[in-house]
């Protein structure tokens, strides 16, 4: 006799349930910061605001949008995001294209060199030391060249070219005269619009979204990025009110701190992960895919 | 004796190859050149500047001209009341996230099953959107779903009849915070490289497998899973191998003199006494002492992997 069995009917219903379910869990945090960055902050700190907006108010944007380091550490984002990412490509690409071409004597050494950056680094400290050493200590210099390119994504690259760029296409041209120069920038480079798209998205979503290295490298506040200001308006404030707050300053103050905060921390939390929201959908299967090409093993 | 000047001539004859392929490649190489100074300036420099774990670091000196200290940094390290507390706290919270592991193989499995549709899409984009936050809105939206007094968990225990909890000051709520965030902002984009395996595994099995009335469970458990063996080891080992490197940037934001206990951790102790005491030989000796763990670890688990299958990493 069998044991109870389930029927493929009966599995796949339970299987969507919890599929939802994971799919509701992950959501939902993503719709409440929503909700509350429009909702009234009286609303969203008593928790009668829990899913749709109460008291709908759209003052923590205009807050936001009036906050001069908001403006100053979005403008620093945008500046270090493109200039960081144009860098990450004019190192990259001629690196991972060179080393995907059989002429280069050496390829093998010159790959483990590169790899070997994966498996052992010299630390915080030595690292530190070098970008202090080469005075780029509060220079954007200090933001965009530390980890401008990984082994990981030459070695990405290198698979693209590999496999896309057909070697006869590069021989032939190479018989009617053309350089390695033009080959790369006339044959090669329009032929890799999808894999630069592909490195140019995850290199902007990772300088976008990093904040250490500009609280290592960085002490002028203008030169702030915006994730330091996003980590004074809702992480250090807070800790500010939670902590300071309740041992010494009025309770009227202690209030009003909170309220501020909660004022512009949605909103904010909302401003600072627009760009990439609204670019997501679009580009996800470029995101996807980058993954997979990363994945091929040799 | 006759073999010296052939292996001369051998050797000449590679020489002048190898500069016959640089004059006729040079703008191949040209091209290697911006990375391998990168690599060299800001990743093999600063390998040399780790003997400074074995110096009396002064600024005034440099590194070449600061004085020998040996192991002293380490043994003061290592004898040091806070290493035990350091290894326990970054072993724990690395084992808490490797039992993870399984986690986005399951939700893989699972959309796997699901037919081509709005609905598996929609679960997706869904699913992948937080991986696209960065650390410091997740800390920042921790900090405010779980504040004491206006946060909506603790609105939500306290109308169940509870007493509200500072999840964020509190050392026994740190690494259960930490690591489920984590799963949160992760799981999605996880299933990404396990449903393109899944999406290689022949439907000729499944047929062959629903005629002998095996069960979709069965099917899923001796075909889906071994098909996807060969990444889920491949993922494992990289998994190990950042074993101890956890997310610290994270660590370092959800830290406070509250939570110490349980969030402090090698990283974030290197940055501790390294860049906010300037201890840079101290710091610089246990950032190496954790290098030389992780790499240790990478190497045993591929090692295994390689003697009891046939997927490793080399």
């Amino acid at each position: 006799m069998r044991k109870f069995q389930l029927s493929d009917k009966g599995f796949d219903v339970l299987n969507t349930i919890f599929v939802t379910i994971i799919v509701l869990l992950i959501v939902y945090p993503l719709i409440f910061v929503l909700s509350a960055s429009i909702s009234s902050p009286s609303a969203v700190n008593t928790g009668k605001m829990w899913l749709w907006p109460v008291d709908i108010s759209f003052s923590g944007f205009k807050t936001v949008f009036q906050n001069d380091a908001i403006w100053s550490g979005y403008r620093n984002t945008i500046v270090y995001t493109v200039v960081g990412t144009i860098l990450h490509l004019v190192i990259l690409l001629p690196c991972a294209y060179a080393l995907s071409r059989k002429e280069i004597v050496g390829k093998q050494f010159i790959m483990w060199f590169i790899l070997f950056t994966m498996l052992f680094n010299g630390g915080l400290i030595p690292t530190y030391l070098v970008i202090q050493s080469l005075g780029m200590i509060d220079t954007i210099w200090a933001i965009v060249v530390p980890n401008v390119v990984g082994a990981w994504s030459i070695l990405v690259a290198r698979a693209f070219f590999q496999q896309s760029i057909p070697d006869q296409l590069v021989e032939a041209s190479k018989i009617d005269g053309a350089t390695d120069f033009q080959i790369f920038f006339k044959i090669v480079l329009p032929l890799s619009l999808p894999i630069i798209a592909v490195m140019a998205l995850f290199h902007a979503v990772g300088l976008w979204n990093q904040y250490f290295n500009a609280l290592i490298y960085l002490s002028d506040e203008t030169k702030y990025p915006l994730q330091l200001i996003l980590r004074e308006i809702l992480i250090l404030n807070e800790g500010m009110t939670g902590g300071a707050g309740t041992e010494g300053g009025s309770v009227n103050s202690f209030a009003e701190q909170i309220e501020t905060a909660s004022l512009i921390k949605y909103a904010v939390i909302i401003v600072s992960s627009l760009p990439l929201l609204i670019v997501y959908p679009f580009v996800q299967r470029f995101f996807v895919k980058g993954v997979l090409i990363g994945s091929v093993k040799e | 004796m006759a073999k010296n000047p052939a292996r001369a001539i051998s050797m000449n004859s590679r020489l002048d190859k190898f500069k016959k392929n640089v004059l006729l490649n040079w703008r191949l190489y040209v091209f290697l050149l911006p990375a391998i100074l990168y690599f060299t300036i800001f990743h093999y420099i600063p390998m040399y500047g780790v003997q400074i774990a074995f110096k009396d670091f002064y600024a005034t000196e440099g590194i070449t001209g600061s004085p020998w200290a040996g192991f002293e940094h380490f043994s003061r390290f290592f004898d040091s009341y806070y290493f035990w507390r350091l290894i326990k706290n970054t072993i724990i919270l690395s084992l808490y996230q490797l039992i993870l592991f399984p986690l986005p193989i399951i939700f893989a499995l699972m959309l796997n099953e699901l037919k081509n549709g709005p609905f598996k899409k929609w679960s997706q984009t869904l699913t992948y959107a937080p991986h696209f936050m960065s650390v410091v809105v997740i800390v920042g939206m921790l900090v405010a779903f779980l504040d004491p007094i206006t946060g909506i968990i603790n609105h939500v225990i306290t109308s169940l009849g509870g007493s509200s909890i500072s999840f964020l000051t509190s050392p026994e709520w740190f690494r259960h915070i930490f690591v489920w965030s984590g799963q949160w902002q992760t799981l999605g984009w996880g299933t990404i490289i396990y449903l393109a395996a899944l999406s290689g595994v022949n439907p000729e099995l499944h047929e062959a497998a629903k005629m002998d009335g095996a069960s979709r469970i069965q099917r899923i458990l001796h075909i889906n899973i071994p098909a996807i063996l060969p990444t889920i080891v491949v993922l494992f080992i990289l998994n190990i191998g950042s074993f101890m490197a956890i997310g610290f940037e994270k660590v370092l934001l959800m830290q406070n003199n509250l939570n110490a206990e349980t969030s402090d951790i090698i990283q974030t102790f290197v940055y501790q006494t390294g860049l906010l005491e300037g201890q840079y030989s101290f710091a610089a000796a246990i950032g190496l002492f954790d290098s030389v763990i992780n790499l240790t670890l990478l190497v045993i688990v591929n090692q295994i992997a390689r003697k009891t299958s046939e997927n490793s990493l080399w």
